[in-house]
């Protein structure tokens, strides 16, 4: 079995996730109405799931080291919104909070990341996309979704969001407000998280829009070494406990925003404790011999 | 009941004709095709096109309580102008011979293409979506034109019961259809780096949709579906063919030659991006529940239309 990182089993601090089923197994484990050739009705494939964790959970485990904390907060099962803070400029962040949702939870579960449109013009990143689940952020998607007792990703921030340059990766850019209208609508509970370190593996200091317009992508980050490719720090998530707003979705425009500012918070809050946690841990490390 | 098929010597036709006398209706079809075996079975074909005279003077003569308008045509079976024509001409006849003859209920069946297939679409597509990617794919507008003048049947002539139904692509043993005819041949050729869903109803759990659709008198606008979508690298693995994936330039320059249709460069979207539909609108009004599985249609479809052996003959 998996040891979930967590308070209840390691403290506050967490411990790296360690492996005692495999990653097969793991996704066998997975709640979802797979039907005879292992395809759910949403076209999320067990083929395809298993070799993308291998390939994430390697990098989560070995290159990243990825550290979880509160992962308990997740429900099990039923619907839920994980909604967190951008941070690195390529989508580090979304495949490490999958990938952790895959490794540290128990049951496994699988997270479904609203995503951005350009994913799915291209081959294969269309074709990965849509057969991990990984979908366009629409409404009709996420609502959808949470009907059916899923549990989203959702990263309020955009485009927006991970075009935060280095010296901007811990601060919050504005969040969109549809993600609580949908929280609303569908009653179903927000995860807050923060996502640490993704500013320090992809250290942005120029974002190229013109060239990726050329692409047909919102920008490419550029790095000091050119290149978007991420650094093996460390990065860590930090889960919040559950929020439950009341209402109908249709509330006027400056509640649901205050319900928005009370999620940014929240998310700006845990990006804080877990920046001061890391600092004492790491002043910590300085002192052993 | 009294029911007119137009288009009745079509293959899902044909079975649902067959059906609905067996289940004790009066089964008569208007076609341009012949139906040998109609007579013997009890059903009446009336021989010629539903936009001519002598169509009308069916509608006149035999009276029917309720029609199954079948009589429309895709760009697989007949190209160029004639097919907008079939399809627009022909939907405007057959209803405007229904509001003139006292016809009580009617069934456009049409294609749940209707929703384009797009990369930044819903997954599943609900009945009040519109019609997108239209302008990549021109040889669908006839039959989304179609789909939306029938469905204005439903204010225009309130006193008559209108149903627009969408069916997703079907299989038989062998059947016909677009997706039978897509998978023809030994080898089938994918848009390398994608594989959308695609969703498949066996022609049996057609007919049973649309009796029950028929029987039920459902009213406006529905999207038939029955299991759950699969990619098509299964259908075209577990139909004993095997997928041939190019890169979409080169599979464009193939279009109309190597035995492919010609088609519009945007027939390809619909190798590259799913159209799925959200049916539960249909089983609310219907009870709808099918009876073959994915699995079961694909087998079905494989053993009535094996592969040839290279070189070889079929059976």
């Amino acid at each position: 079995m998996w040891k979930a990182a967590g308070p209840g089993t390691s403290g506050w601090y967490g411990a790296p996730v360690a492996l005692t089923d495999s990653l097969e197994a793991r996704v066998d484990r997975l709640e979802l109405p797979f039907n005879e050739y292992g395809v759910d009705p949403y076209g999320i494939s067990k083929s395809h799931v298993k070799h993308a964790l291998r390939v994430f959970g390697a990098i989560y485990r070995y290159y990243f080291r990825v550290r979880c904390y509160g992962v308990e907060h997740i429900p099990p099962r039923g619907r839920g919104m994980l909604v967190g803070n951008h941070s690195g400029g390529v989508a580090v962040d979304g495949a490490m909070v999958l990938t952790s949702t895959m490794l540290e939870m128990d049951p496994p579960r699988l997270a479904q990341g609203m995503v951005e449109r350009f994913l799915h013009n291209f081959p294969v990143s269309s074709l990965w996309a849509s057969r991990t689940g990984q979908f366009i952020g629409l409404p009709e998607h996420a609502k959808r979704l949470l009907e059916d007792d899923r549990l989203l990703m959702i990263f309020p921030e955009g485009a927006r969001g991970t075009a935060k340059l280095y010296n901007e990766r811990y601060s919050l850019v504005d969040f969109g407000t549809g993600f609580v209208r949908l929280a609303l609508q569908t009653r179903s509970p927000i995860i807050p998280f923060a996502f640490l370190g993704g500013g320090s593996a992809v250290p942005t200091v120029f974002n190229a829009y013109t060239l990726g317009k050329l692409l047909g992508v919102p920008y490419v980050p550029l790095t000091p070494y050119l290149l978007p490719l991420p650094l093996p720090v460390q990065l860590e998530i930090h889960y919040g406990e559950p929020l439950v707003f009341q209402g109908t979705g249709d509330e006027e425009d400056h509640v649901i925003e205050g319900y928005v500012e009370k999620v940014k918070q929240r998310i700006a809050g845990l990006i804080e404790r877990g920046r001061a946690q890391r600092h004492s841990r790491r002043i910590g490390r300085n002192l052993l011999p | 009941m009294r029911v007119l098929i137009p288009g009745i010597s079509g293959g899902i036709a044909r079975q649902l004709a067959l059906h609905l006398h067996a289940r004790g209706h009066q089964v008569a079809g208007i076609d341009t095709r012949p139906w040998a075996e109609a007579k013997e079975a009890g059903i009446q074909v009336y021989r010629g096109d539903v936009r001519k005279r002598a169509a009308e003077d069916v509608f006149r003569r035999w009276r029917p309580e309720a029609v199954v308008h079948m009589a429309t045509v895709t760009a697989f079976t007949v190209p160029g102008k004639e097919r907008g024509r079939i399809n627009l001409d022909g939907t405007k006849a057959v209803f405007d011979h229904c509001a003139a003859h006292g016809v009580k209920q009617v069934l456009f069946v049409g294609r749940h293409t209707f929703y384009g297939a797009a990369p930044d679409s819903p997954l599943y597509h609900s009945e009040d979506e519109p019609p997108r990617a239209l302008e990549a794919i021109p040889e669908l507008a006839d039959l989304v034109a179609a789909d939306l003048y029938a469905a204005t049947a439903l204010w225009r002539l309130p006193k008559m019961t209108t149903a627009v139904l969408r069916l997703p692509y079907t299989l038989g043993a062998p059947g016909t259809g677009t997706l039978s005819s897509f998978l023809k041949g030994r080898r089938v050729p994918l848009v390398l780096g994608y594989d959308p869903l695609f969703h498949v109803l066996q022609e049996e759990d057609v007919v049973t949709a649309l009796t029950l659709a028929l029987e039920k008198q459902v009213r406006g606008l529905f999207n038939v579906a029955g299991p759950p979508p699969i990619p098509l690298s299964v259908i075209v693995r577990e139909t004993g063919r095997k997928a041939v994936p190019l890169p979409a330039p080169l599979l464009s320059m193939l279009l109309g030659r190597a035995g492919l249709p010609r088609l519009s460069m945007g027939a390809l979207d619909h190798l590259r991006f799913p159209i799925v539909v959200d049916n539960r609108r249909f089983l609310d009004a219907t009870g709808f529940e099918y009876r073959h599985s994915v699995a079961d249609s694909l087998r079905i479809f494989r053993e009535s239309s094996p592969v040839l052996p290279a070189g070889g003959q079929g059976r």
